[in-house]
């Protein structure tokens, strides 16, 4: 089986995988960073959303081996110390998840758009989420987060 | 108000793990040396079984075992159940045809599960299961209701003639016929209630894990309701017996309804991990879970509301279809006969109501209760007719409803359709619904809209659902397999934190901070020394689970009466240490003073003293802090609301624009709004999706058409405006925390406001959803008819 390298959370990591071994599978099974999901085959939920080389992707879609030698964050890496994120907290501040299950992918989406957006209208986040589905909050209060969070960290 | 008490929006505390990736569901976790599961589903919606040779398959690299349906039949491993009887208009029980754990000689739907491969790998697995060659003899499906009723139907099952399984009926028919015979007007609507798909986001899941020493099986899986599944597997799947069976479910990641039920893959994969002594994993990917997990709704009706030349409403009459699928589950006959007749009154004092309902089986997935199960389709019936009886007559529709409601003052109000609703200020509701969503300014918004060539709509819901599953007489009455109280332990412990153990599961309604909100209330602790522990049947003594909108009114009745009992212990404790009589003692927020005079003692000082007995009356009272307590309502909680839903529609394309969507809501007391008003947002969204977006579609032959995310319309961010959600408060007079519950209301009261706001604007009936096509095709066919 090829070995493949890359750099997740800031830890360098190595790895045996198949040629068909997912990053997601890879992420989850490998490392037992168990925050990235998986909610469809399809790649249209959106719940496995990291970050390779500080753009959001699928990492249900992308091979492991696609990533070698890439900087990947997941939703393990947004705390600093303990402290909550900025997307993290707000989303807790304003009810942005119920169960859970889709929101690593949303925080990882939402942070790859301030990235590009530090001010985003309530429209450009909802268009911006057209590739990450909650089944349980209506999307109403995930809005809400991400725009309270773009606020906090304009400063 | 205390900051973390009952009505404050304190903050969650399961969030903090949600969002750093340390949620724990049923596939993050994994047991040492677990085999992979996969689940071989048939491509044929009806096909008899000629034979499977499952022996290429067995050889393949990394299996470990393939079974089939006669595997499970040497163990005496039995299938899915259903959990209610209804009784039929001839007096029978329905009819529920046995049904095995594998597909044993006969395919009903097209996914359902024929054999299972386990494997070192899922990759190994899911090879292997490609090898296993099935001997179909394919025969013609029937999907559709009608066909199915048709004389000339294949027959599904050999136990159910005409494919039957039950003709129900509800309310006085006579009366009703006689109403209708005196009437004024009469006006009649044929309603489809589009079939859905529940996709919480976490697909269904299960490790069966096997201790040889202890004989012990485990199931960790995505359940509502881990207690009901556990007695369900011991008592009628042979995978008992129940002390040495332990069912856990972790964080659920969505249920809907859809995780109450014992599922095929689930008993599939506890029994061979015994069977193989290892732990085995099964996880459904999302194709599967189209395919598999129970379906919603699916109704065809007929109805008919006669009323006097005022408007006043005489009687209504209606007869429904409803689809059960393939085979019955644990409600899919509760669901279409008492969970839907008995709310067919809605808000009004209509004098007569008779209901019938026949319900269907056809070769498609098994259907059964999603988020409001029974009463989201009442609504629709009730409300579209209302609406479209104010059109026909002339008259606004809020005068119509108002005419007819309820009046506050005839409260406890017997329905003709057997329940008696507790509560409710129905023009209170409408009042402020037409406040908010500022109905007399509609005219001029309208107005505006047509300058820009769109169509504007208005559409209202006002609607009524009895929630709360739910008092065990009546249940029992009714037909229902076991009582639904439900059971709360709280324990201090000696320095005075406290755990509190509920059999009511959160699968994301924040159970673990509003359970807290209440005990920090009642005892006086503080919010963040409460834990609460739900979700495993080692650990929690019993519980029935989370589903009919029952966790706040059943599952927080039972913690808040194990606080009370707790407060009743620490008080005779409490009377020894300040050498008091305990009839002297006074107890508020978690303190007992002696009266007038500044003695005093915690609740904590009491439970070290309880703990640690140095100074105690251990012949008076037993040491320990620990309470448990059951409850079980006297009633279903009946909550209600009046929904506004404001479209623009695109005549050239049929696409329909949200404009506003604004809920006023009573689910009584409010114990945590930031989380009811998620809930409702949450509903809306499912609601909306079902009268927008969402259909479930087979073909002739039984194949899913909508068997993926690319097919079938989840809605997206994009899809919704901001909603505005308000309660108004009328306490449920029969739980001790005037609680409604909110969980399905959104799902409820959303999708007839959001349709009737549709053919308010294009001035036509039009199905649910109503999609881009369909609402130009409605508009193509009023122009075509028009000229």
């Amino acid at each position: 089986m090829p070995s493949v390298s890359m750099t997740v959370n800031g830890k360098a990591v190595t790895g045996e995988v198949e040629g068909r071994t997912l990053l997601v599978e890879f992420l989850r099974q490998n490392l037992n960073l168990t925050g990235t999901h998986v909610g469809c085959d399809t790649s249209q939920c959106g719940a496995c959303v990291v970050h390779v080389n500080g753009k959001s992707v699928k990492s249900c879609t992308t091979l492991a081996l696609q990533a070698e030698g890439a900087e990947v964050s997941t939703i393990e890496g947004m705390a600093t110390n303990g402290d909550l994120h900025p997307i993290q907290a707000a989303f807790k501040e304003h009810h942005g998840l119920q169960c859970g299950f889709c929101t690593p992918g949303m925080v990882m989406s939402a942070a790859d758009l301030l990235q590009q957006n530090q001010d985003p209208s309530e429209t450009e986040v909802r268009e911006w989420l057209e590739g990450n589905i909650c089944r349980c909050t209506g999307y109403q209060n995930i809005v809400k987060a991400i725009q309270a969070a773009s606020q906090e960290m304009k400063g | 108000m205390a900051e973390s008490g009952i009505g404050a929006s304190v903050r969650r505390k399961e969030d903090n793990r949600f969002l750093t990736g340390k949620g724990r569901y049923t596939d993050d976790i994994n047991r040492h040396g677990q085999a992979y599961a996969y689940f071989l589903l048939s491509p044929h919606a009806r096909a008899k079984i000629n034979g499977i040779d499952t022996s290429a398959a067995k050889q393949a690299p990394g299996v470990v075992g393939v079974f089939t349906a006669a595997d499970l039949a040497a163990d005496g491993v039995g299938g899915p159940i259903c959990g209610w009887v209804v009784t039929q208009k001839n007096g029978e029980p329905h009819k529920s045809p046995a049904v095995s754990a594998l597909a044993s000689d006969r395919i009903n739907f097209a996914g359902e599960q024929v054999a299972v491969v386990v494997a070192e790998t899922l990759t190994q697995a899911k090879d292997a299961a490609e090898l296993i060659e099935v001997d179909y003899d394919v025969q013609q499906a029937v999907t559709k209701m009608k066909d199915s009723l048709s004389s000339s139907a294949p027959q599904l099952h050999d136990d159910v003639p005409g494919n039957l399984c039950f003709d129900w009926e509800i309310g006085d028919k006579a009366a009703t016929d006689a109403a209708f015979a005196n009437a004024h007007h009469v006006t009649k609507i044929d309603i489809l209630n589009n079939r859905l798909i529940p996709n919480a986001m976490e697909t269904r899941a299960a490790i069966g894990d096997y201790d040889s020493g202890t004989e012990t099986m485990t199931l960790y899986t995505t359940s509502q309701n881990p207690h009901v599944a556990r007695l369900v597997l011991a008592a009628f799947m042979g995978l008992g017996p129940e002390n040495k069976l332990r069912v856990v479910a972790p964080d659920v990641g969505g249920g809907f309804g859809s995780k109450i039920y014992v599922y095929r893959d689930e008993i599939v994969t506890l029994w061979a991990a015994k069977k193989l002594d290892r732990p085995v994993k099964w996880v459904a990917d999302r194709s599967a879970a189209f395919l598999t997990d129970a379906h919603g709704r699916d109704h065809d009706t007929h109805a008919e509301l006669a009323v006097d030349k005022d408007g006043t409403f005489l009687g209504l009459r209606v007869s429904t279809l409803a689809n059960v699928g393939a085979h019955n589950q644990i409600f899919s006959t509760a669901t279409p006969s008492y969970l839907y007749g008995c709310l067919l009154a809605g808000q009004y004092k209509t004098p007569a109501v008779y209901g019938e309902v026949k319900t269907v089986f056809t070769n498609t997935a098994p259907v059964d209760a999603y988020r409001g199960a029974g009463r989201p389709e009442a609504t629709f019936v009730v409300e579209r007719l209302v609406d479209k009886t104010a059109r026909e007559l002339g008259m606004d529709a809020t005068d119509l409803r108002r005419k007819n409601f309820i009046p506050k003052d005839q409260f406890p109000y017997q329905s003709p359709c057997l329940v008696q609703y507790d509560s409710g200020d129905f023009n209170l509701l409408l009042d402020r619904a037409k406040e908010v969503i500022d109905y007399d300014g509609f005219a001029a918004r309208r107005q505006e809209s047509a300058a820009r060539g769109k169509l504007r709509g208005l559409g209202l819901s006002c609607w009524i659902e009895a929630c709360g599953l739910a008092p065990s007489a009546v249940v029992g009455a009714l037909g229902g397999g076991v009582g639904q109280w439900e059971s709360a332990n709280i324990k201090f412990n000696p320095t005075g934190s406290v755990t509190v153990f509920t059999g009511s599961h959160s699968h994301g309604q924040g159970h673990e901070t509003v359970y807290a909100q209440i005990v920090s209330d009642q005892l006086g602790v503080p919010f963040d020394s409460v834990e609460v522990v739900h979700g495993d049947t080692a650990v929690v003594p019993f519980g029935m689970g989370t589903y009919g909108s029952r966790s706040g009114p059943v599952g927080g009745g039972a913690i808040y009466k194990a606080a009370q009992k707790i407060i009743e212990k620490g008080r005779k404790v409490a009377a020894h240490l300040l050498e008091a009589s305990a009839e002297d003692l006074e107890y508020a927020d978690g303190t007992y003073t002696v009266a007038g005079t500044d003695r005093t003692k915690t609740l904590a000082e009491v439970a070290f003293a309880a703990y640690v007995p140095h100074n105690y009356p251990l012949d008076e009272v037993e040491p320990g802090l620990d309470e448990t307590a059951f409850f079980d309502p006297a009633n279903f909680t009946f909550p209600s609301g009046a929904y506004f839903a404001e479209v623009e529609v695109d005549p050239d394309t049929g696409h329909v624009t949200i404009m506003n969507m604004i809920g006023i809501d009573d689910v009584g007391t409010v114990m945590n709004p930031m989380i009811v008003h998620g809930q409702l947002h949450g509903g809306f969204a499912q609601g909306i999706g079902q009268a927008l977006y969402e259909q479930c579609v087979y073909d002739e032959n039984g194949q899913l058409i909508t068997g993926s995310l690319m097919d079938y319309c989840m809605p997206r961010a994009d899809n919704f405006p901001m909603f505005t959600t308000e309660e108004t408060n009328q306490p449920c007079p029969h739980n001790p925390l005037g609680v409604k519950g909110c969980g399905e209301a959104g799902a409820i009261g959303s999708p007839v406001a959001m349709l009737n706001a549709v053919v308010d604007a294009i001035g036509t009936d039009i199905d649910m959803p109503a999609t881009p096509e369909k609402v130009w095709r409605a508009l193509q066919s009023r122009a075509q008819a028009a000229e």
